[in-house]
């Protein structure tokens, strides 16, 4: 089973953290945390991917939805701290090109 | 829902598994036959370019053998099909453990008939999830999928203001909110076999395919098929001689598909339109600020212009750079506003200056501070005066790495067209992944029982599959290997055909009644070309039919010229001048129809008045201006040969539909 966990680190700034696999089965719930936060105002998203152990294209579309619910809603998403197979399907699928994984949750929003 | 091809005849084969000698010398026969007339057909048209063009008359001359070139080419497409047009083995074992969902397509059809549907499907044996995907928001429905314990989707509020894309929006609409490994497509009307995925399953254990096709099959068509609905020849050896050559088409219905194929197709396809897009959008917005720096005439906003044409030279130059566009963009929306604060804080001190030196000490207005707030109201989107400038707003814009002008940001099934699934099939191609066509009938539905609501059907076929080529032409997509690109090309180019029938009803009418004549001979030079030609092309279509009967497809082909031609000239209207298609959606029952519906074959008539006055006029301009008399059997026989292709329009436009009597399987 993959969970989601949401924490304020800040002002603004939630991060979620996923456990386990983002695939197909898990995406729709992505989905529903970030379309969650956003509605309760937290729009400056970090999905946090350290304990994502494998992601496919499902998942990569739940990432690319959220950042669209975010930007739509005035706030941005980034990602952080892909591990191996998580860069590789950034890589694979060119959405590296659109995303920036930055190196920890910390860093991603010092702007 | 397409049937690309035009050849609709009557009657399936039994699905039985042919013996494999059998087969390879049936083959051998056919490429020999195919090869045959081949030659023939290019020894005719070369000799028709080289030695028999009337150029005196070159207005009919030339369009007549074009016609007649284009006719070849297509033969020569036919025959490559046929090339590898072979029944595939026995289906593999079906994966165990899979993960399926089922979604049954729908907007308008009666619930009974969506609901007769879903029942079925959920008696299908696989394990598997059953979803209505009803794009009509009926709550009748919704109850009526609840009390039967299948899953209901409808548009969610991101839909609303937003391009709908019709079933392809549909469809990915349910991607988004479901999670099975595949994904099992049916039409409203499409009631599946129990067995349906277990023998189709299986092929899924190569890990590249991504798309089963089966057939699709009607059961409300009577043997004599006076519509030609039924496409056995499509869904038979043009299928299975596409899947030869790696190119087995998605046709909308009854075949079931990979989500991670999918799901990669609208990633990847994010990722270039988005990349696309933001760069264009920002050299425009580059030309609009340039453009108004040049007429701005007080400094403050010269200034914020050449910040922000900065801020977008930067940003340019950062994603050319590789940079992440998220990233980008994001910074150079934070810029912009950046900008707008400095701006209201310069304006908020002129005024507080202004307010000091007249005395106004307790104003309280101020540029920082606890009054801070007050900037960032000002300069916000909405009320910033910085952000008001338009080729700011066009810069703004060009910051959207949302796809905001879409509901999704993904889009797995493809929204270049009204035929989603040929132009998703494309691109799964394109992007590297397989397809099978698994020739066995495992779900029935219903055709149009009316000559309006079938010619509306195959209007949109025709419409979509054009739009495809002009959009994104198979013969230019990379990824494509050439055969599987002359595959897609090869149904795109069958739809032209009314073009060349137009040619082929004038030219005859035109020699007949005025003696008007494209072709310099009529003697043996023309029939020993001619002659072996048509024969060999007659008995290629009857060899590689295999017994299925082709005539009423050959007739349609014909006799619907004016729709193809409408189909055409609309796509082209709606491709390059963005006209809309007059889409509709096809009605699936009440269809039938109590009237003579002769408005519809107007122009149909007026051929058939002018064919038969033309042979009138032939034969009394043979007897009395005593005209060449080869020449005017050649166009009498020629124009009865028309009469009786078009003669399949008597029989639809009498049809009142289905009355129980079946054509066998």
């Amino acid at each position: 089973m993959t969970s989601f966990q949401v924490d304020e680190v800040r002002a603004g700034v939630s991060v979620i953290r996923v456990e386990g696999r983002l695939n197909m089965v898990a995406a729709p719930e992505l989905r529903d945390v970030v379309a969650q936060a956003v509605a309760s105002g937290r729009t400056r998203l970090v999905v946090d991917l350290s304990g994502v152990e494998f992601m496919d294209s499902s998942g990569l579309g739940a990432l690319i939805g959220a950042l669209k619910t975010t930007r739509q809603a005035g706030g941005d998403l980034r990602i952080a701290s892909p591990g191996e197979q998580v860069t590789m399907v950034l890589q694979l699928s060119n959405v590296d090109r659109i995303l920036k994984p930055y190196r920890s949750s910390d860093d991603a929003f010092t702007d | 829902m397409t049937t690309p091809s035009v050849l609709t005849p009557t009657v399936l084969t039994p699905s039985v598994l042919p013996d494999e000698a059998r087969e390879n010398k049936r083959l051998f026969l056919l490429r020999l036959w195919i090869v045959l007339t081949l030659l023939l057909g290019g020894n005719y048209v070369v000799w028709r370019w080289l030695a028999s063009v009337n150029w005196s008359v070159w207005w009919i001359s030339v369009p007549l053998v074009v016609a007649e070139t284009y006719s070849v080419v297509d033969l020569a497409l036919f025959g490559m099909t046929m090339w590898r047009s072979r029944r595939r083995l026995a289906a593999p074992e079906p994966l165990e453990g899979a993960t399926v969902d089922v979604f049954i397509t729908t907007y308008n059809e009666p619930v009974d008939l969506v609901l007769t549907t879903a029942q079925a499907a959920e008696n299908i044996t696989y394990p598997h999830r059953t979803w209505i995907l009803d794009d009509g928001d009926r709550s009748e429905l919704r109850d009526a999928a609840e009390t039967l314990g299948v899953g209901y989707v409808t548009r969610g509020l991101e839909w609303a203001g937003k391009p709908r894309h019709a079933k392809a929006g549909n469809l990915n609409n349910a991607l988004v909110q479901t999670t099975g490994e595949y994904i099992l497509v049916l039409d409203a009307d499409m009631v599946p076999e129990p067995q349906i995925l277990h023998r189709t399953l299986g092929y899924f254990s190569d890990d590249k395919v991504a798309l089963v096709q089966t057939p699709q099959y009607f059961n409300n068509v009577p043997r004599s098929d006076p519509l030609g609905s039924q496409a056995p020849l499509f869904y038979g050896p043009i299928q299975e001689g596409k899947d030869g050559w790696g190119a087995a088409f998605f046709c909308g219905s009854n075949a079931v598909l990979r989500r991670e194929a999918l799901m990669e197709l609208g990633i990847l396809g994010y990722v270039t339109a988005t990349e696309k897009a933001v760069i264009g959008r920002l050299k425009d917005a580059r030309g609009a600020v340039r453009r108004a720096m040049r007429r701005a005439s007080d400094a403050p906003t010269r200034s914020a212009l050449s910040d922000t044409s900065r801020a977008i030279a930067v940003a340019l130059a950062q994603i050319a750079n590789g940079e992440p566009i998220a990233e980008v963009t994001y910074v150079l929306q934070s810029k912009l506003t950046r900008l707008s604060s400095e701006a209201v804080s310069n304006d908020l001190a002129q005024i507080a200056a202004d307010l000091d030196s007249l005395g106004f000490a307790d104003h309280g207005i101020s540029a920082e501070g606890e009054r801070g707030e007050l900037v960032a109201l000002l300069s916000s989107a909405q009320l910033s005066p910085v952000h008001e400038l338009p080729p700011v707003q066009t810069t703004v814009r060009a910051t959207d790495v949302a796809r905001s002008e879409e509901a999704l940001a993904v889009l797995p099934m493809a929204t270049i067209s009204v035929t989603e699934d040929m132009a998703t099939s494309m691109r799964l191609h394109a992007n590297g992944w397989k397809s099978v066509f698994h020739n066995e009938i495992l779900a029935e539905g219903l055709a149009p029982e009316g000559l309006d609501a079938s010619m509306t059907q195959r209007l949109r076929w025709a419409q979509g599959t054009v739009q495809v080529m002009l959009k994104e032409n198979p013969l230019f997509l990379r990824g494509l290997s050439w055969p599987q690109r002359l595959m897609y090309f090869s149904t795109m180019w069958s739809y032209l055909s009314g073009f060349a029938t137009l040619v082929y009803i004038l030219a005859p009418v035109l020699f007949l009644t005025a003696g008007v004549l494209p072709v310099t001979s009529y003697a043996a030079p023309f029939f020993l070309r001619f002659l072996p030609f048509m024969v060999a092309n007659q008995l290629l279509f009857v060899i590689a039919s295999r017994g299925l009967p082709t005539w009423r497809g050959q007739q349609y082909t014909m006799a619907l010229f004016p729709l193809w031609i409408r189909a055409c000239v609309s796509a082209a209207a709606n491709v390059f001048a963005g006209a809309p298609l007059s889409f509709a959606v096809t009605p699936k029952s009440g269809t039938r129809t109590e009237r003579v519906e002769l408005r519809k074959v107007a122009w149909q008539l007026v051929a058939v008045v002018a064919l038969v006055v033309a042979a009138i006029a032939g034969v009394v301009r043979l007897f009395v201006l005593h005209s060449e008399p080869i020449g005017t059997l050649v166009n009498i026989g020629w124009v009865v040969f028309d009469l009786v292709t078009m003669s399949v329009l008597v029989g639809a436009v009498r049809y009142r539909g289905f009355s129980g009597e079946k054509g066998s399987r």
